[in-house]
Protein backbone atom coordinates (compact mmCIF):
# COMPACT_ATOMS: atom_id res chain seq x y z
CA UNK A 1 0.00 0.00 0.00
CA UNK A 2 2.67 2.23 1.13
CA UNK A 3 5.15 0.78 -2.23
CA UNK A 4 4.34 4.15 -3.91
CA UNK A 5 6.16 6.48 -1.68
CA UNK A 6 9.84 4.76 -2.49
CA UNK A 7 9.17 5.82 -6.01
CA UNK A 8 10.01 9.77 -4.43
CA UNK A 9 13.11 10.66 -3.80
CA UNK A 10 13.39 14.41 -5.07
CA UNK A 11 12.13 14.94 -2.17
CA UNK A 12 11.38 12.22 0.09
CA UNK A 13 8.26 12.44 1.97
CA UNK A 14 10.63 12.57 5.12
CA UNK A 15 12.85 14.96 3.42
CA UNK A 16 9.63 16.85 2.41
CA UNK A 17 8.35 17.47 5.67
CA UNK A 18 11.91 18.47 6.78
CA UNK A 19 11.90 21.02 4.32
CA UNK A 20 8.97 22.32 6.05
CA UNK A 21 10.04 22.38 9.19
CA UNK A 22 13.50 24.20 8.10
CA UNK A 23 11.18 26.98 6.82
CA UNK A 24 9.13 27.41 9.70
CA UNK A 25 11.81 27.12 12.03
CA UNK A 26 14.37 30.01 9.92
CA UNK A 27 11.42 31.80 8.82
CA UNK A 28 10.07 31.96 12.61
CA UNK A 29 13.52 33.15 13.88
CA UNK A 30 13.74 35.61 11.43
CA UNK A 31 10.14 37.39 11.75
CA UNK A 32 10.81 37.19 15.86
CA UNK A 33 13.64 39.32 15.18
CA UNK A 34 11.76 41.54 12.47
CA UNK A 35 8.40 41.66 14.30
CA UNK A 36 10.00 42.46 17.67
CA UNK A 37 11.97 45.55 15.72
CA UNK A 38 8.92 46.60 14.27
CA UNK A 39 6.78 46.21 18.09
CA UNK A 40 9.82 49.06 19.28
CA UNK A 41 8.92 51.08 16.42
CA UNK A 42 4.80 50.84 17.07
CA UNK A 43 5.63 51.52 20.83
CA UNK A 44 8.17 54.23 20.24
CA UNK A 45 8.34 58.06 21.74
CA UNK A 46 9.07 58.92 18.25
CA UNK A 47 5.94 59.87 15.67
CA UNK A 48 8.07 58.89 12.60
CA UNK A 49 8.97 54.89 13.74
CA UNK A 50 5.44 54.58 14.92
CA UNK A 51 4.14 55.85 11.79
CA UNK A 52 6.33 53.69 9.60
CA UNK A 53 5.55 50.73 11.92
CA UNK A 54 1.94 51.50 11.69
CA UNK A 55 1.89 51.76 8.16
CA UNK A 56 4.11 48.33 7.68
CA UNK A 57 1.67 46.24 9.52
CA UNK A 58 -1.59 47.51 8.12
CA UNK A 59 0.11 47.30 4.48
CA UNK A 60 1.76 43.68 5.06
CA UNK A 61 -1.81 42.27 6.88
CA UNK A 62 -3.76 43.18 3.80
CA UNK A 63 -1.76 41.51 1.00
CA UNK A 64 -1.99 38.23 0.72
CA UNK A 65 1.06 35.99 1.26
CA UNK A 66 1.13 34.22 -1.68
CA UNK A 67 1.07 37.55 -3.62
CA UNK A 68 4.18 37.96 -1.48
CA UNK A 69 6.00 34.82 -1.87
CA UNK A 70 5.38 35.02 -5.58
CA UNK A 71 6.57 38.34 -5.74
CA UNK A 72 9.99 37.40 -4.25
CA UNK A 73 10.66 35.26 -7.01
CA UNK A 74 8.57 36.65 -10.08
CA UNK A 75 9.69 40.04 -9.17
CA UNK A 76 12.62 40.34 -6.98
CA UNK A 77 14.37 37.36 -8.31
CA UNK A 78 13.33 37.96 -12.16
CA UNK A 79 12.78 41.61 -12.42
CA UNK A 80 15.66 42.95 -10.02
CA UNK A 81 18.02 39.84 -9.64
CA UNK A 82 17.72 39.20 -5.93
CA UNK A 83 19.45 35.73 -5.83
CA UNK A 84 19.95 35.93 -1.77
CA UNK A 85 23.37 34.63 -2.63
CA UNK A 86 22.58 31.79 -4.63
CA UNK A 87 23.82 29.89 -7.42
CA UNK A 88 21.29 27.28 -7.43
CA UNK A 89 17.60 27.44 -8.44
CA UNK A 90 16.39 25.60 -5.66
CA UNK A 91 18.07 27.02 -2.84
CA UNK A 92 17.47 30.91 -4.33
CA UNK A 93 13.45 29.79 -4.06
CA UNK A 94 14.12 28.48 -0.76
CA UNK A 95 15.44 31.81 0.68
CA UNK A 96 13.40 33.79 -1.11
CA UNK A 97 10.29 31.80 0.31
CA UNK A 98 11.97 32.78 3.62
CA UNK A 99 12.31 35.85 2.87
CA UNK A 100 8.55 35.94 2.00
CA UNK A 101 7.90 34.40 5.02
CA UNK A 102 9.56 36.72 7.24
CA UNK A 103 8.10 39.99 5.95
CA UNK A 104 4.73 38.71 6.23
CA UNK A 105 4.94 36.79 9.45
CA UNK A 106 6.59 39.77 11.16
CA UNK A 107 3.47 41.78 11.15
CA UNK A 108 1.57 39.55 12.93
CA UNK A 109 4.59 38.84 15.58
CA UNK A 110 4.67 42.80 15.51
CA UNK A 111 1.03 42.95 16.50
CA UNK A 112 1.12 40.01 19.13
CA UNK A 113 4.16 41.64 21.29
CA UNK A 114 2.26 44.90 21.16
CA UNK A 115 -0.79 43.79 22.28
CA UNK A 116 1.25 41.88 25.17
CA UNK A 117 3.26 45.41 25.98
CA UNK A 118 -0.14 46.40 26.07
CA UNK A 119 -2.01 43.78 28.71
CA UNK A 120 0.69 45.87 31.41
CA UNK A 121 -1.54 48.30 33.34
CA UNK A 122 -0.34 51.80 32.92
CA UNK A 123 -0.29 51.61 36.57
CA UNK A 124 2.44 49.70 36.90
CA UNK A 125 5.01 51.48 35.13
CA UNK A 126 3.39 54.62 36.96
CA UNK A 127 4.22 52.76 40.63
CA UNK A 128 7.95 51.43 38.78
CA UNK A 129 8.80 55.39 38.12
CA UNK A 130 7.35 56.71 41.66
CA UNK A 131 9.63 54.62 43.30
CA UNK A 132 12.70 55.18 41.31
CA UNK A 133 13.48 52.83 38.70
CA UNK A 134 15.53 54.21 35.93
CA UNK A 135 13.52 53.68 32.45
CA UNK A 136 15.87 50.36 31.56
CA UNK A 137 14.92 49.17 35.07
CA UNK A 138 11.28 49.72 34.80
CA UNK A 139 11.33 47.75 31.36
CA UNK A 140 13.58 44.98 32.81
CA UNK A 141 12.25 44.38 36.23
CA UNK A 142 8.43 45.10 35.40
CA UNK A 143 7.03 45.56 32.17
CA UNK A 144 8.96 42.76 29.95
CA UNK A 145 8.43 40.25 32.64
CA UNK A 146 4.34 40.46 32.90
CA UNK A 147 4.64 41.27 28.67
CA UNK A 148 6.47 38.22 27.62
CA UNK A 149 3.96 35.97 29.47
CA UNK A 150 1.09 37.19 28.25
CA UNK A 151 2.97 37.65 24.33
CA UNK A 152 3.34 33.35 24.58
CA UNK A 153 -0.31 32.61 23.94
CA UNK A 154 -0.48 34.79 20.84
CA UNK A 155 2.88 34.24 19.39
CA UNK A 156 2.04 30.35 19.85
CA UNK A 157 -1.04 31.23 17.23
CA UNK A 158 1.39 32.89 15.06
CA UNK A 159 4.17 29.57 14.91
CA UNK A 160 1.24 27.76 14.26
CA UNK A 161 0.01 29.54 11.77
CA UNK A 162 3.43 30.20 10.05
CA UNK A 163 3.67 26.18 9.60
CA UNK A 164 0.43 25.69 8.05
CA UNK A 165 1.56 29.40 5.66
CA UNK A 166 5.04 27.72 4.84
CA UNK A 167 2.92 25.20 2.28
CA UNK A 168 2.76 28.40 0.05
CA UNK A 169 6.24 28.27 -0.30
CA UNK A 170 5.25 25.54 -3.13
CA UNK A 171 3.94 27.80 -5.08
CA UNK A 172 7.40 29.05 -6.26
CA UNK A 173 8.96 25.18 -6.29
CA UNK A 174 10.66 24.81 -3.02
CA UNK A 175 10.25 21.07 -2.55
CA UNK A 176 8.28 21.34 1.10
CA UNK A 177 5.26 18.84 2.23
CA UNK A 178 3.27 20.48 0.06
CA UNK A 179 4.69 20.63 -3.33
CA UNK A 180 5.36 16.37 -2.54
CA UNK A 181 1.58 16.15 -2.25
CA UNK A 182 0.57 18.19 -5.59
CA UNK A 183 3.19 15.57 -7.29
CA UNK A 184 2.23 12.48 -5.69
CA UNK A 185 -1.64 13.16 -5.68
CA UNK A 186 -1.38 14.30 -9.34
CA UNK A 187 0.75 10.70 -10.01
CA UNK A 188 -0.65 8.40 -8.14
CA UNK A 189 -3.96 6.14 -7.35
CA UNK A 190 -4.40 6.48 -3.43
CA UNK A 191 -5.80 9.70 -3.14
CA UNK A 192 -7.30 9.31 0.31
CA UNK A 193 -4.15 7.73 1.65
CA UNK A 194 -1.92 10.38 0.29
CA UNK A 195 -4.29 13.08 1.81
CA UNK A 196 -4.26 11.47 4.99
CA UNK A 197 -0.70 10.87 5.22
CA UNK A 198 0.04 14.66 4.66
CA UNK A 199 -2.81 15.80 7.06
CA UNK A 200 -1.43 13.35 9.69
CA UNK A 201 1.80 15.00 9.11
CA UNK A 202 0.74 18.24 9.94
CA UNK A 203 -1.39 17.59 12.94
CA UNK A 204 2.03 16.11 13.98
CA UNK A 205 3.58 19.21 13.73
CA UNK A 206 0.99 21.89 14.50
CA UNK A 207 -0.85 20.33 17.32
CA UNK A 208 1.98 19.52 19.83
CA UNK A 209 3.10 22.98 19.17
CA UNK A 210 -0.55 24.11 20.82
CA UNK A 211 -1.02 22.14 23.09
CA UNK A 212 2.63 22.82 24.59
CA UNK A 213 2.84 26.28 24.28
CA UNK A 214 -0.69 26.55 25.13
CA UNK A 215 -0.74 24.78 28.36
CA UNK A 216 2.81 27.61 28.92
CA UNK A 217 0.72 30.59 28.11
CA UNK A 218 -2.05 29.29 30.77
CA UNK A 219 0.51 28.49 32.99
CA UNK A 220 2.83 31.56 33.12
CA UNK A 221 -0.36 34.02 33.09
CA UNK A 222 -0.16 36.81 35.03
CA UNK A 223 -3.10 36.68 37.21
CA UNK A 224 -4.90 39.87 38.02
CA UNK B 1 2.84 60.98 25.03
CA UNK B 2 2.69 58.76 28.35
CA UNK B 3 2.02 54.94 27.92
CA UNK B 4 3.19 52.15 29.62
CA UNK B 5 6.88 52.60 28.83
CA UNK B 6 7.05 56.38 28.39
CA UNK B 7 6.82 59.29 30.63
CA UNK B 8 5.84 62.25 29.19
CA UNK B 9 9.41 63.69 27.67
CA UNK B 10 11.42 66.15 29.41
CA UNK B 11 13.97 68.36 27.54
CA UNK B 12 16.66 65.68 27.26
CA UNK B 13 14.25 62.90 26.32
CA UNK B 14 12.60 65.58 23.71
CA UNK B 15 16.11 66.12 21.96
CA UNK B 16 16.39 62.33 21.76
CA UNK B 17 13.26 62.10 20.44
CA UNK B 18 14.52 65.09 17.42
CA UNK B 19 17.47 63.20 16.75
CA UNK B 20 16.07 59.64 16.08
CA UNK B 21 13.33 61.28 14.04
CA UNK B 22 15.91 62.95 11.81
CA UNK B 23 18.29 59.55 11.92
CA UNK B 24 15.02 57.56 10.76
CA UNK B 25 13.68 60.16 8.57
CA UNK B 26 17.56 59.25 6.97
CA UNK B 27 16.77 55.84 7.09
CA UNK B 28 13.57 55.98 5.21
CA UNK B 29 14.62 58.38 2.27
CA UNK B 30 17.56 56.42 1.60
CA UNK B 31 15.21 53.34 1.77
CA UNK B 32 12.61 54.93 -0.88
CA UNK B 33 15.33 56.26 -3.26
CA UNK B 34 17.14 52.37 -3.30
CA UNK B 35 13.97 50.97 -4.15
CA UNK B 36 13.78 53.91 -6.82
CA UNK B 37 16.97 53.40 -8.01
CA UNK B 38 16.13 49.83 -8.74
CA UNK B 39 12.94 50.50 -10.11
CA UNK B 40 14.50 53.31 -12.45
CA UNK B 41 17.72 50.64 -13.05
CA UNK B 42 15.32 47.86 -14.60
CA UNK B 43 13.46 50.73 -16.40
CA UNK B 44 9.91 49.65 -14.14
CA UNK B 45 9.21 53.37 -13.82
CA UNK B 46 8.83 54.26 -17.72
CA UNK B 47 4.91 55.26 -17.93
CA UNK B 48 3.95 52.81 -20.57
CA UNK B 49 3.88 49.78 -18.13
CA UNK B 50 1.81 51.88 -15.91
CA UNK B 51 -0.49 53.57 -18.52
CA UNK B 52 -2.59 50.37 -19.45
CA UNK B 53 -4.29 50.54 -15.77
CA UNK B 54 -5.31 54.09 -16.48
CA UNK B 55 -7.08 52.78 -19.80
CA UNK B 56 -10.56 50.06 -18.95
CA UNK B 57 -8.78 47.00 -21.17
CA UNK B 58 -6.82 45.70 -18.29
CA UNK B 59 -9.57 46.28 -16.01
CA UNK B 60 -12.39 45.19 -17.90
CA UNK B 61 -10.69 41.99 -19.76
CA UNK B 62 -8.44 41.00 -16.66
CA UNK B 63 -8.63 42.70 -13.48
CA UNK B 64 -12.23 42.74 -12.75
CA UNK B 65 -13.24 39.34 -13.85
CA UNK B 66 -10.72 38.23 -11.49
CA UNK B 67 -11.82 40.13 -8.41
CA UNK B 68 -15.30 38.79 -9.68
CA UNK B 69 -13.85 35.83 -8.96
CA UNK B 70 -12.10 36.16 -5.51
CA UNK B 71 -15.29 37.71 -4.29
CA UNK B 72 -17.36 34.62 -5.50
CA UNK B 73 -15.27 32.17 -3.95
CA UNK B 74 -14.73 33.99 -0.80
CA UNK B 75 -18.49 34.89 -0.22
CA UNK B 76 -19.21 31.38 -1.17
CA UNK B 77 -17.04 30.05 1.05
CA UNK B 78 -18.32 32.00 3.63
CA UNK B 79 -21.97 31.53 3.26
CA UNK B 80 -21.58 27.78 3.24
CA UNK B 81 -18.84 27.43 6.26
CA UNK B 82 -20.65 29.81 8.28
CA UNK B 83 -24.08 27.51 9.07
CA UNK B 84 -21.59 24.28 9.28
CA UNK B 85 -19.15 26.05 11.57
CA UNK B 86 -22.27 26.87 13.73
CA UNK B 87 -23.59 23.36 14.08
CA UNK B 88 -20.22 22.55 14.78
CA UNK B 89 -19.29 24.92 17.41
CA UNK B 90 -22.93 24.52 19.22
CA UNK B 91 -22.67 20.24 18.79
CA UNK B 92 -18.94 21.12 20.91
CA UNK B 93 -20.62 22.62 23.56
CA UNK B 94 -23.12 19.51 24.16
CA UNK B 95 -23.53 17.92 26.93
CA UNK B 96 -23.35 14.60 25.15
CA UNK B 97 -19.57 12.97 25.55
CA UNK B 98 -20.32 11.24 22.05
CA UNK B 99 -21.32 14.39 20.78
CA UNK B 100 -19.03 16.92 21.79
CA UNK B 101 -16.11 14.52 21.72
CA UNK B 102 -16.36 13.88 17.53
CA UNK B 103 -16.85 17.03 16.82
CA UNK B 104 -13.95 18.26 18.74
CA UNK B 105 -12.02 16.03 17.04
CA UNK B 106 -13.10 17.11 13.22
CA UNK B 107 -12.69 20.91 14.36
CA UNK B 108 -8.98 20.24 15.71
CA UNK B 109 -8.37 18.17 12.63
CA UNK B 110 -9.05 20.67 9.51
CA UNK B 111 -7.45 23.88 12.27
CA UNK B 112 -4.16 21.71 12.15
CA UNK B 113 -4.42 21.15 8.16
CA UNK B 114 -3.26 24.10 5.60
CA UNK B 115 -5.94 25.05 4.05
CA UNK B 116 -3.72 24.71 0.48
CA UNK B 117 -3.24 20.63 1.37
CA UNK B 118 -7.33 20.79 1.61
CA UNK B 119 -7.68 22.56 -1.80
CA UNK B 120 -4.83 20.19 -3.76
CA UNK B 121 -6.95 17.12 -2.31
CA UNK B 122 -10.75 18.61 -3.46
CA UNK B 123 -9.24 19.55 -6.77
CA UNK B 124 -7.69 16.00 -7.32
CA UNK B 125 -10.49 14.13 -5.71
CA UNK B 126 -13.25 16.51 -8.29
CA UNK B 127 -11.14 15.47 -10.94
CA UNK B 128 -11.48 12.03 -10.76
CA UNK B 129 -14.98 11.46 -8.84
CA UNK B 130 -17.11 14.34 -9.73
CA UNK B 131 -17.88 15.22 -13.40
CA UNK B 132 -17.26 19.07 -13.92
CA UNK B 133 -15.91 21.52 -16.48
CA UNK B 134 -12.19 22.37 -15.44
CA UNK B 135 -13.87 26.40 -14.08
CA UNK B 136 -15.94 24.33 -11.93
CA UNK B 137 -13.52 22.02 -10.22
CA UNK B 138 -11.26 24.72 -9.92
CA UNK B 139 -14.05 26.71 -8.24
CA UNK B 140 -15.44 24.12 -6.14
CA UNK B 141 -12.20 22.69 -5.18
CA UNK B 142 -11.27 26.58 -3.81
CA UNK B 143 -14.31 26.63 -2.06
CA UNK B 144 -14.44 23.72 -0.40
CA UNK B 145 -10.60 23.78 0.94
CA UNK B 146 -12.07 26.96 2.31
CA UNK B 147 -15.09 25.91 3.51
CA UNK B 148 -13.42 22.72 5.78
CA UNK B 149 -11.00 24.77 6.90
CA UNK B 150 -13.44 27.84 7.61
CA UNK B 151 -16.20 26.15 9.23
CA UNK B 152 -13.72 24.50 11.59
CA UNK B 153 -12.05 28.22 12.63
CA UNK B 154 -15.85 29.65 12.84
CA UNK B 155 -16.91 26.79 15.03
CA UNK B 156 -14.50 28.02 17.45
CA UNK B 157 -15.79 31.31 16.89
CA UNK B 158 -19.45 30.51 17.41
CA UNK B 159 -18.06 28.58 20.83
CA UNK B 160 -16.61 31.52 22.28
CA UNK B 161 -19.54 33.60 21.17
CA UNK B 162 -21.78 31.90 23.22
CA UNK B 163 -19.29 31.29 26.21
CA UNK B 164 -18.76 34.81 26.67
CA UNK B 165 -21.92 35.81 27.20
CA UNK B 166 -23.15 36.34 31.02
CA UNK B 167 -23.78 32.97 32.70
CA UNK B 168 -27.03 34.36 34.04
CA UNK B 169 -28.16 34.28 30.43
CA UNK B 170 -28.94 30.62 30.30
CA UNK B 171 -29.76 30.47 33.84
CA UNK B 172 -32.47 32.81 33.31
CA UNK B 173 -33.59 30.96 30.51
CA UNK B 174 -33.79 27.74 32.60
CA UNK B 175 -35.76 29.41 35.52
CA UNK B 176 -38.25 30.21 33.26
CA UNK B 177 -38.45 26.53 32.24
CA UNK B 178 -37.15 26.97 28.65
CA UNK B 179 -35.33 23.50 27.05
CA UNK B 180 -32.01 23.17 26.32
CA UNK B 181 -32.45 23.59 22.83
CA UNK B 182 -34.93 26.25 23.01
CA UNK B 183 -31.98 28.22 25.31
CA UNK B 184 -29.80 27.16 23.00
CA UNK B 185 -32.00 28.34 20.11
CA UNK B 186 -33.87 31.32 21.71
CA UNK B 187 -31.59 32.95 24.11
CA UNK B 188 -27.83 32.11 23.55
CA UNK B 189 -27.29 31.99 19.38
CA UNK B 190 -29.05 34.87 18.51
CA UNK B 191 -27.02 37.09 20.96
CA UNK B 192 -23.99 35.31 20.46
CA UNK B 193 -24.34 36.13 16.64
CA UNK B 194 -24.32 39.79 17.05
CA UNK B 195 -21.46 38.98 19.26
CA UNK B 196 -19.94 37.57 16.48
CA UNK B 197 -20.39 39.44 13.93
CA UNK B 198 -16.96 41.52 13.83
CA UNK B 199 -14.99 38.33 14.33
CA UNK B 200 -16.38 36.95 11.15
CA UNK B 201 -16.18 39.76 9.14
CA UNK B 202 -12.52 39.72 9.82
CA UNK B 203 -12.57 35.86 9.20
CA UNK B 204 -13.65 37.35 5.78
CA UNK B 205 -10.26 38.93 4.96
CA UNK B 206 -8.61 35.37 5.76
CA UNK B 207 -10.87 33.92 3.14
CA UNK B 208 -10.46 36.31 0.53
CA UNK B 209 -6.29 36.40 1.22
CA UNK B 210 -6.21 32.60 0.59
CA UNK B 211 -8.26 32.60 -2.72
CA UNK B 212 -5.30 33.84 -3.96
CA UNK B 213 -3.63 29.82 -3.48
CA UNK B 214 -6.42 28.85 -5.56
CA UNK B 215 -5.17 31.22 -8.55
CA UNK B 216 -1.16 29.65 -8.14
CA UNK B 217 -1.90 26.08 -7.59
CA UNK B 218 -4.96 25.14 -9.19
CA UNK B 219 -5.39 27.47 -11.78
CA UNK B 220 -8.45 29.16 -10.48
CA UNK B 221 -8.79 32.38 -12.00
CA UNK B 222 -9.05 34.68 -9.41
CA UNK B 223 -7.33 38.17 -9.42
CA UNK B 224 -3.60 37.20 -8.66
CA UNK B 225 -3.72 34.16 -11.51
CA UNK B 226 -5.33 36.91 -14.27
CA UNK B 227 -2.49 39.07 -12.87
CA UNK B 228 -0.13 36.67 -14.81
CA UNK B 229 -2.05 36.94 -17.76
CA UNK B 230 -2.07 40.69 -17.77
CA UNK B 231 1.48 41.26 -17.20
CA UNK B 232 2.00 38.44 -19.83
CA UNK B 233 0.17 41.12 -22.40
CA UNK B 234 1.77 44.10 -21.22
CA UNK B 235 5.06 42.79 -20.44
CA UNK B 236 4.39 45.05 -16.61
CA UNK B 237 5.14 42.31 -14.02
CA UNK B 238 6.07 44.74 -11.42
CA UNK B 239 3.41 47.43 -12.17
CA UNK B 240 1.00 44.61 -12.15
CA UNK B 241 2.14 43.65 -9.02
CA UNK B 242 1.89 46.75 -7.56
CA UNK B 243 -1.90 47.48 -8.77
CA UNK B 244 -3.04 43.75 -7.61
CA UNK B 245 -1.65 43.98 -4.56
CA UNK B 246 -3.06 47.89 -3.83
CA UNK B 247 -6.72 46.32 -4.82
CA UNK B 248 -6.10 43.21 -2.24
CA UNK B 249 -5.16 46.21 0.67
CA UNK B 250 -7.89 48.42 -0.10
CA UNK B 251 -10.62 45.60 -0.60
CA UNK B 252 -9.17 44.19 3.35
CA UNK B 253 -8.96 47.46 4.49
CA UNK B 254 -12.29 48.38 3.94
CA UNK B 255 -13.77 44.97 5.62
CA UNK B 256 -11.02 45.45 8.28
CA UNK B 257 -12.70 48.64 8.63
CA UNK B 258 -15.94 47.60 8.66
CA UNK B 259 -15.13 44.99 11.54
CA UNK B 260 -14.04 47.39 13.86
CA UNK B 261 -17.16 49.99 13.13
CA UNK B 262 -19.17 46.99 14.07
CA UNK B 263 -17.48 46.12 17.08
CA UNK B 264 -17.93 49.93 18.25
CA UNK B 265 -21.41 50.36 17.87
CA UNK B 266 -21.91 46.61 19.13
CA UNK B 267 -19.78 47.66 22.02
CA UNK B 268 -21.79 51.16 22.79
CA UNK B 269 -25.14 49.13 21.92
CA UNK B 270 -27.53 49.35 25.40
CA UNK B 271 -29.67 46.56 23.96
CA UNK B 272 -26.76 43.85 24.27
CA UNK B 273 -25.13 41.82 27.01
CA UNK B 274 -21.95 43.51 25.62
CA UNK B 275 -20.27 40.56 25.12
CA UNK B 276 -18.18 41.59 21.22
CA UNK B 277 -15.64 39.11 20.05
CA UNK B 278 -13.55 41.18 17.98
CA UNK B 279 -10.64 40.05 16.08
CA UNK B 280 -7.70 39.86 18.67
CA UNK B 281 -10.02 37.71 20.75
CA UNK B 282 -10.16 35.73 17.98
CA UNK B 283 -5.87 35.20 17.68
CA UNK B 284 -6.40 34.18 21.43
CA UNK B 285 -8.40 31.86 21.53
CA UNK B 286 -6.91 29.61 24.18
CA UNK B 287 -9.34 27.98 26.92
CA UNK B 288 -8.54 30.22 29.59
CA UNK B 289 -10.49 32.64 27.65
CA UNK B 290 -13.04 30.78 26.03
CA UNK B 291 -13.50 28.53 29.58
CA UNK B 292 -13.07 25.23 28.09
CA UNK B 293 -10.72 22.78 28.70
CA UNK B 294 -9.78 21.29 25.65
CA UNK B 295 -6.72 23.21 24.97
CA UNK B 296 -5.75 25.48 22.36
CA UNK B 297 -5.06 22.91 19.56
CA UNK B 298 -3.66 23.86 16.74
CA UNK B 299 -5.47 27.24 15.82
CA UNK B 300 -3.42 30.14 14.49
CA UNK B 301 -4.84 31.75 11.17
CA UNK B 302 -3.26 34.83 10.21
Amino acid sequence: MFDFLSDYDNPTLLGAFWMTVKLTVLSGLGSLVWGTLLAAMRVSPVPLMRGFGTAYVNIVRNIPLTVIIIFTSLGLADVFGVTMGATDFKVQGFRLAILGLVGYTAAFVCEAIRSGINTVPLGQAEAARAIGLTFSQTLRLVILPQAFRSVIGPLANVLIALTKNTTVAAAIGVAEAAYLMKEMIENEAQVLLIGAIFAFGFVVLTLPTGLILGWLSKRLAVKR
Amino acid sequence: MSSVLYDAPGPRAKRRNVLLSVVFFALLVLLVWFVYDAMDEKNQLEWALWKPFTESPAWTTYLLPGLADTLTAAALAMVIALPLGAVFGIARLSDHRWVRGPSATVIEFFRAIPVLLLMLFANEAYDRWANFTTEQRQLYAVVTGLVLYNAAVLAEVVRAGILALPKGQSEAAMAIGLRKNQTMRVILLPQAVTAMLPAIVSQLVVIVKDTALGGVMIGFTELLSTRATLAAAFGNPIASFVVVALIYIVLNFILTSFASWLEKRLRRSKKSTGAVLSAEDMEELNPAATGGTYGTGAGGTI
